[in-house]
């Protein structure tokens, strides 16, 4: 693949893969959430961002190639070859640790997606425009749930400033930087994400002010995800479910 | 297939017009302003279609309704594109398509996002249950006149 092939294809696979470690984390409350209305926002949450990964991966894999599939991306690579933010990948805990999760990367998203819309590449620009649409309703759900549990009874206050304590580690990683960000704002394909970070601490700031949460002092980042050099123990459990089906009996389908 | 015998554009939309929605089966493909263009490329008839939401897990079906009827109305050369911008909107929902929603017990997308009237006893006192609904087009909602509940579907 030529250089600027193998950067389009890396920011590809940071997009989708982020959606599908995501979309899988939150699938797996189906069935276990505290009340039927929740159970099925978080399917649906689940779903969209499963649909998404199929444009993302599906053009990654165009990128790539060699006649791959999204498919082929999503069950036949093995956790090194994964480019998701360590956040999406961690274990759901408890409801408000999950929406605690989806509230602080459907923030992010809501700020990427719109500057997307006007990327250089054309299909970048038509997948960003159905997403920012879904993502849109995520971000006003999951902010909505952050507030009233954080500014709710002693019990889910507490819980969530624990949920906010453990996963602000992991916000610092959807801004930072490399090679494959400077190759896609030269190309005008995508902005830097470290230029997103001033709207993200508003917007962040505000909901969680309003749910009565305090943000953590250290700005300490885990990271390792969007590059793939560490990722936590975690995403091979998660891959041993998700892929089991692929890896047991190759190439079945539907 | 000669020239002649291609069936005209009209019919072809009058064909897709009688394929219900999967999920929705009171209101049609068309209806619903998922189908955006119809052609012909040579003899190669194109459909070109944009998913409502991005997982929408009927997207596949309806490809598959739209096929098996035309090819039953003797279409050989078929081919179905997706398209994602502009992306699809409820704006494109017909009149027709909003009238059979309420008949059929939902409450058709309004701009204001949310329902002007409770689709059962045409009460306007109505509350949000749910943001997400049986189906990821639609929301839940409760009429408090008729203590019904029902589905709004959202405007996006
Ligand atoms: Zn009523």
């Amino acid at each position: 693949m030529a250089a600027d092939r193998e950067m389009l294809f890396q920011f590809l696979l940071r997009m989708g893969d982020n959606s599908l470690i995501l979309g899988h984390r939150v699938s797996e409350w189906c069935g276990h959430a505290p009340v039927l209305e929740e159970d099925i926002a978080l399917a649906n949450t689940a779903l969209d961002l499963i649909g998404q990964t199929q444009f993302w991966l599906g053009y990654a894999a165009e990128v790539q190639g060699d006649n791959k599939t999204a498919d082929d991306l999503a069950f036949l690579r093995d956790v090194w070859d994964f480019r998701n933010i360590l956040l999406v990948e961690l274990p759901n805990g408890d409801f408000g640790q999950t929406l605690m999760r989806q509230f602080l990367f459907d923030a992010f998203q809501s700020i990427l997606l719109p500057r997307l819309t006007k990327s250089s590449d054309s299909q970048i620009a038509a997948i960003a425009e159905k997403a920012n649409k879904e993502v849109a309703y995520h971000v006003e759900r999951s902010a909505d749930t952050v507030v009233g549990l954080g500014d709710g009874t002693e019990e889910s206050h507490a819980r969530m400033q624990a949920a906010l304590d453990r996963l602000w580690p992991y916000v610092g990683e959807m801004f930072a930087s490399d090679d494959v960000d400077s190759a896609m704002v030269a190309a005008g394909i995508a902005p830097d994400p470290a230029t997103l970070r001033a709207e993200y601490d508003a917007l962040v700031g505000q909901v969680l002010t309003e749910a009565t949460l305090s943000i953590p002092d250290s700005d300490f980042a885990h990271k390792g995800g969007r590059t793939g050099k560490t990722h936590t123990e975690h995403l091979g459990h998660l891959l041993t479910q998700m892929q089991w089906l692929q890896r047991a009996y190759p190439g079945a389908t539907w | 297939m000669t020239l002649n015998s291609i069936p005209s554009i009209d019919s072809i939309w009058n064909w897709l017009d009688a394929i219900p929605d999967p999920e929705i089966p009171a209101i049609s493909l068309t209806d619903l302003g998922i189908i955006r263009d119809v052609t012909y490329e040579g003899d190669t008839l194109i459909v070109t279609l944009t998913p409502t939401y991005s997982g929408c897990p009927a997207t596949s079906i309806i490809n598959l309704d739209i096929e098996t009827a035309l090819r039953s109305h003797g279409i050989k050369k078929l081919e179905l594109r997706r398209q994602l911008s502009p992306a699809w909107t409820t704006d494109w929902m017909t009149q027709d398509g909003r009238a059979k929603l309420e008949k059929y017990g939902i409450a058709p997308p309004q701009p204001s996002g949310g329902p002007t009237k409770c689709p059962h006893c045409g009460s306007q006192a109505v509350e949000k249950l749910s943001q997400f609904g049986s189906t990821p087009c639609k929301s839940q909602w409760r009429c408090t006149a008729c203590l019904e509940p029902f589905d709004y579907f959202k405007c996006i």
